[in-house]
């Protein structure tokens, strides 16, 4: 299968710092992967402290991973990796951040008072 | 520093941990206090369940609790504890009533009936579900709005409890991570109940959430408690393979095989599992372990299909039957490419369950004092392979007795403040790794290799040679726990809950492949290359503990 190689530009960083900070990963995949799965895989082949919610990987029942793709709504572990352009990937806009791509979603009834 | 007291402390907020929740309350207890590493109700396996719930209820034939019983217990190979399997299929039919009246949808027939289907190894048709492929996830919705309602649960998401605390014998609380902040927090607790599911997540083949890592093993093995049956992980046999699919899980098959009888075929067109003396003429009938072992055999045999599965095909069913057996999955399937009238997909056994966990009596009590268990992290009930449909009943069943237990244990004590020091070390600890470490190799690349471990040794073929290698090198992963590099940072710093992570992992992966190897023998989902026939000498269960050092110790079960 031929290999493709995506580029992300990922927002990161917690609320603390005073300019948005991005960062570029770029890796080789195969047609079908998901933006969760190379996301996974950046963390494991380059960087561990990458921060991103998930829960159930792939069968799109947790709706932890929602993100910004590109500007738009979306969830990571069903928008396939595109190698035509960069991909911009950024926490849920309107949400407070806590770092990454991680912003606090969690009700306010199950956080620690 | 955060310090919390409740009556009772849940650990992991999947079907049986909401569900004893919801009993602590109903038996009277003042404060319950439901933690999940992830977010209460989405993660665990209960979300994850697409399939269907056994419960005699009798919807479609005469039926009795006794004989799904008995079809349990021949499920699980002569290794189920009885009690456990008895109280499961007993209070099955009330748990799933109850959940009918709580409006879960459980389908119906146009005489109002719920539907009940005959999945494998059942005597008559006893499992319902909810379509299409919803049943895990409406029966989440339904415990998560049913404790939303209840005053005296609290919940809180994104905690992970690293250690409890034992003194004088008795568990009296747990120390945890505040994942959004980094932060550990102390909890007191009159009793907990460890809800947090299996192990299949230490499997590279999976069909887990990420939060089920096996952690809560290693909380009760460190507390003082047994574990019983670790050896047996079912692997569901026809997990999805390729094409890549993405927004629907691997298991995803099963109910349609029920529905349409799907074949399972080989690289050569032809249907094998007659080969291993399932006759499939009258229906899909063949057992978990026995499918598994089929399909690893034709595919050791060099007739699998190219991704290293075998086919399943529908393509023998009209176009408008898999239309209206599979609704609006149909649609999904074509945006993922598959056009089932057309072309068959690939599949091949995947870690969905463990039969293993810790070892409880029919109160849902550890043997330790004040320490309970639920759900799939109790082990006993499904002896050496688990009966389909059983998972969620055992979830629903088993936390309402944990929770009414824990409740009724709590209100006999006064509340009191954990002794002093309690968990400073465990404190002291999370501070530390939170500072930050150096290192050549990080926890997640360790989690990773211990998947392809337990995958290539302790998956569904195992041998003594092969076993002894898992065992070693999980020891040496733990060693090397102390020396891991870790990025610095509080805030939802992921790699500070993964090392975590990959401690209970380990744990829990090394009692797995000690108790594999002790088994001289096949049973169930446990086969061994080496020892492929059942031996009637061990017809009992095994029970790890823990040393004061943190070795694993072997024994027969009481």
């Amino acid at each position: 299968m031929t290999k493709h190689t995506a580029r992300l530009r990922i927002r990161r960083g917690t609320a603390d710092e005073p300019q948005p900070r991005y960062e570029e990963f770029a890796l080789p995949f195969e047609p079908g992967t998901t933006v969760l799965d190379a996301l996974i895989a950046i963390r494991r082949q380059q960087d561990p402290s990458l921060a991103i919610r998930y829960s159930c990987i792939n069968a799109n029942v947790c709706k932890e991973c929602l993100i910004a793709i590109d500007g738009v709504i979306d969830y990571a572990c069903t928008t396939r990796l595109r190698d035509d352009k960069v991909m911009t990937l950024e926490p849920l806009p309107g949400k407070p951040l806590l770092r990454d791509l991680v912003t606090e979603i969690r009700p306010p009834r199950e956080r620690l008072k | 520093m955060t310090d919390l007291a409740t009556d009772v402390l849940i650990v992991g907020a999947g079907g049986a941990g909401m569900y004893a929740a919801i009993a602590a309350a109903r038996a009277g207890a003042g404060h319950v206090l439901l933690a999940d590493k992830s977010l209460v109700g989405r993660g665990g396996a209960t979300i994850m369940a697409q399939m269907t719930v056994a419960a005699a209820l009798g919807e479609e034939c005469p039926d009795d609790w006794q004989a799904h019983l008995d079809d349990t217990l021949a499920a699980g190979r002569g290794l189920c504890d009885e009690n456990l399997a008895a109280l499961l299929c007993r209070d099955a039919p009330a748990r799933i009533r109850e959940m009918a009246e709580w409006r879960v949808g459980w389908a119906r027939r146009e005489n109002g009936r719920i539907a009940q289907v005959t999945a494998p190894g059942h005597s008559r048709p006893r499992c319902c579900y909810v379509d299409f492929l919803n049943t895990g996830p409406a029966v989440a919705a339904t415990l998560r709005r049913q404790i939303s309602q209840i005053g005296v649960i609290n919940r809180v998401s994104n905690l992970a409890v690293t250690d409890l605390l034992v003194h004088d014998g008795e568990v009296v609380g747990a120390v945890a991570l505040d994942i959004a902040e980094g932060e550990p927090v102390r909890i007191a607790a009159k009793a907990v109940i460890i809800a947090t599911g299996g192990l299949t997540r230490i499997y590279q083949r999976n069909s887990a959430s990420a939060n089920m890592g096996g952690d809560g093993y290693a909380l009760a093995l460190a507390a003082g408690a047994a574990l019983v049956d670790m050896e047996f992980v079912q692997f569901f046999p026809i997990g999805h393979l390729a094409p890549r699919v993405v927004g629907m899980d691997p298991i995803m098959w099963d109910p349609f095989r029920y529905k349409l009888g799907g074949r399972l075929l080989n690289r050569d067109g032809r249907e094998f599992l007659a080969d291993y003396g399932s006759d499939e003429s009258a229906g899909y009938t063949t057992p978990r372990d026995i499918a598994t072992y089929a399909i690893q055999k034709e595919v050791a045999a060099g007739r699998g299909s190219p991704n290293g599965g075998v086919y399943l095909s529908f393509t023998h069913v009209p176009r408008h039957s898999l239309e209206a057996a599979f609704g609006p999955v149909i649609g999904r399937l074509a945006k993922n490419g598959i056009d089932l009238a057309r072309a068959p997909v690939e599949v091949a056994p995947i870690a969905h369950y463990h039969m293993g966990g810790i070892a409880v009596d029919t109160d849902m009590a550890s043997s330790v004092p004040r320490l309970f268990a639920a759900g799939e992290a109790a082990g006993g009930a499904n002896g050496a392979n688990r009966l389909s449909g059983n998972a969620i009943p055992e979830a629903l069943v088993f936390g309402e007795v944990a929770g009414r237990s824990a409740a009724l244990l709590a209100a006999k004590r006064p509340m009191s403040a954990l002794p002093s020091g309690a968990g400073a070390d465990i404190v002291e600890q999370i501070r530390s790794l939170a500072d930050g470490r150096k290192g050549d190799i990080a926890a997640c690349e360790l989690l990773d290799e211990l998947r392809e471990i337990m995958w290539r040794d302790v998956g569904p073929f195992r041998s003594a040679k092969v076993l002894s290698r898992a065992i070693v090198r999980t020891e040496e992963m733990r060693a090397a726990l102390p020396k891991l590099s870790l990025p610095p940072g509080r805030r939802f710093n992921p790699a500070l809950a993964e090392w975590f992570e990959l401690r209970g992992s380990l744990i829990a992966a090394s009692a797995v492949a000690h108790a594999a190897a002790a088994r001289i023998e096949s049973r169930g989902a446990h086969q061994r290359e080496d020892y492929p026939d059942s031996d009637p000498a061990w017809a009992r269960s095994q029970r790890i503990t823990m040393t004061a050092e943190g070795g694993i110790t072997l024994g027969p079960s009481q």
